[in-house]
């Protein structure tokens, strides 16, 4: 027998693998020493995870695992982010866990066995993979969001979390069952090859499980109606997890959603695009409105991410390939935008206290101008306003919406982006306008340092070199429409 | 005479509403809603299951089990976040998880 079927799964199990021999090593570490062996050897394996998914991803897909198990150019495209949005989110968390009193090897112990699942989510070829896949992501998430075990906020942002979790996953186990049960399979590709011919209606039942998947996918994603728990619980996990919240499991759901929708359910565009429409809809609605009262800068950035998942959602309406490529794009330059954010969030201190408070922006750019233009790079791109990354992010999806025909969608989406760049301009306007009541502390951690410079850099640069990231998501695109 | 499909859906269907208003109209205690979290994932076996007797099929089977391992792991560590709310503020009760508005 021999082991090259294991071989298209080798990102995934190399971080199941170490995340197990690092569990030893952290055992047998004292405390602050072994959490930080234990958390450079993850950001190792995540790095090397990264560049093996680009070594093995290959042109045409490939099957494992009695087919549960799909790896094409879309799953390699949507690993490789989802690898460098968990490493660049635990390479900022390090300094924090410092400063906090939180270093405890289990951290990223739980980031890697996190993002090995979000691998395997992204390649889930079947509903049996997705189900134990999105569980073996989201388990740890609920034990991140209550890291901080001794405060009343993060133990309740676990909690929060976790309940809603659970119901998310009832609801889109209650779905897949109904699509068992009424077409007979839970295989993505015998779906797909059942409904390819001609014009087949969607038995009813399956079409009720479809909106369960949906509702259950909304949840994960954080898309309205099901964004509840997002305020919640980005407000109250510490500043570090949320940063991983915002960025990795966010595009990991927002990937398994387009294939769930694309490949299984991509004969039935007409049965589930109003589903996302008014998702979309809601989303940017809340987005944009929602965040306009916020004070709190991690509840702000909840509210931002539930816009950004809208606009989104928008590319995956139109449900054409020019409709998920540009899903990709934006998600891609969503994750930099965001996780340069956080990393300003997570630099800010006042006497070795963090800063949560929108209002805590204020007079930045008169200590750190630096910084200060690296939020402001972040905060207009956030807003989509030209030349930076996110212009373009938008641009893609609102192209595909108007060539699918959804113009009022289109529009509505400009608009809802106008609304929100009220609220982006206003942190800008505290930093250049406003004096700072007390002093910031000056030093910016190593770590932080370098993935400010990088996530600037792509923001601001996207621009000039756009080639390797067009290049690659048009490809991963054009893998889920043969 | 065996039983027809539908009448183990309908259980299935009753036992998932019940569970969600479990969660929603509870005001006691967290413990509830992890008794209703678990009457969901039961209910869907039930659907599994019924469907996979009536498809021949065993594939819905084996997805059971799976969801009853799931479920464990899921139980464990809804437990613990449990316990640590307690020792964070000395009380399990529904009401009092409200630092945060939403």
């Amino acid at each position: 027998m021999s082991t090259s079927y294991l071989f298209p799964a080798a990102p995934e199990l190399l971080l199941i693998l170490s995340g197990l021999v690092l569990l030893l090593v952290g055992s047998f570490k004292d405390h602050a020493a072994g959490a930080r062996l234990v958390s450079t050897l993850a950001l190792v394996t995540l790095a090397v995870a990264f560049f093996a998914t680009i070594i093995v991803t290959p042109g045409a897909a490939i099957y494992a695992f009695r087919e549960h198990f799909v790896l094409d150019a879309f799953a390699g495209f949507m690993k490789g982010v989802v690898f460098l949005g968990a490493l660049g989110t635990l390479l900022i968390a390090q300094p924090y866990l410092r400063q906090e009193k939180l270093e405890r090897f289990e951290y990223a112990l739980l980031v890697l066995f996190s993002t090995a699942g979000m691998g395997l989510l992204l390649s889930a070829n079947s509903f049996l993979a997705l189900y134990v896949a999105l569980e073996l992501m989201t388990l740890p998430l609920y034990v991140m969001a209550a890291f901080k075990r001794d405060t009343f906020k993060s133990t309740e942002a676990g909690l929060k979390y976790f309940v809603l979790g659970a119901l998310a996953s009832g609801m889109l186990l209650y779905g897949i069952s109904l699509v068992y049960g009424f077409t007979g399979t839970i295989s993505f590709t015998a779906l797909q090859d059942i409904y390819a011919a001609g014009d087949v209606r969607l038995p009813i039942g399956a079409l009720v499980g479809l909106v369960f998947i949906a509702a259950g996918l909304a949840f994960k994603l954080g898309a309205v109606p099901f964004h509840m728990w997002t305020p919640d619980v980005y407000e109250g996990a510490p500043t570090a997890v949320t940063a991983f919240f915002a960025a990795a499991p966010k595009i990991a759901a927002m990937g398994l959603t387009v294939r769930v929708f694309a490949e299984p359910f991509g004969a039935f565009v007409a049965d589930w695009q109003q589903i996302v429409i008014a998702v979309a809809v809601g989303s940017m609605a809340l987005g944009a409105f929602g965040a306009i009262g916020q004070t709190n800068i991690k509840r702000l950035m909840a509210y931002s991410g539930i816009g950004h998942v809208g606009y989104a959602l928008v590319g995956l309406a139109a449900g054409t390939e020019r409709g998920v490529y540009g899903v990709l794009v934006y998600m891609t330059l969503y994750l930099f935008m965001t996780v340069g954010t956080f990393a300003v969030i997570l630099t800010l201190r006042r006497r070795g206290q963090e800063l949560e408070r929108v209002q805590d922006f204020a007079g930045l750019s008169k200590e750190q101008p630096l910084l200060a233009l690296a939020a402001a790079i972040f905060m207009f791109s956030l807003a989509g306003i030209p030349p930076l990354a996110g212009f373009f992010g938008k641009l893609y999806v609102f192209l595909a919406a108007v060539d699918a025909g959804l113009i009022a969608l289109a529009v509505f989406g400009v608009l809802m982006s106008v609304v929100g760049a009220y609220y982006y301009l206003r942190i800008v306007k505290l930093m250049y306008f406003d004096a700072p009541p007390e002093p910031f502390d000056k030093t910016i951690e190593p770590e932080l340092q370098a993935v400010l410079v990088v996530t600037t850099a792509v923001t601001a640069l996207f621009i000039v070199f756009p080639g390797p990231i067009l290049g690659t998501a048009q490809v991963a695109a054009s893998a889920l429409f043969p | 005479m065996p039983v027809p499909v539908e009448h183990f859906l309908v259980v299935a269907a009753v036992l998932f509403t019940l569970g969600i208003f479990g969660i929603f109209l509870n005001r006691k205690n967290i413990i509830v809603i992890l008794m209703s979290i678990e009457l969901i994932l039961l209910a869907v076996n039930i659907n599994l299951i019924a469907f996979s007797a009536h498809l021949g099929d065993l594939v819905g089977q084996v997805f059971a089990m799976f969801i009853l391992t799931v479920a464990a792991a899921e139980a464990a560590i809804g437990l613990a976040i449990v316990v640590v709310v307690y020792r964070a503020r000395r009380s399990i009760a529904v009401e009092d998880i409200n630092l945060m508005k939403g």
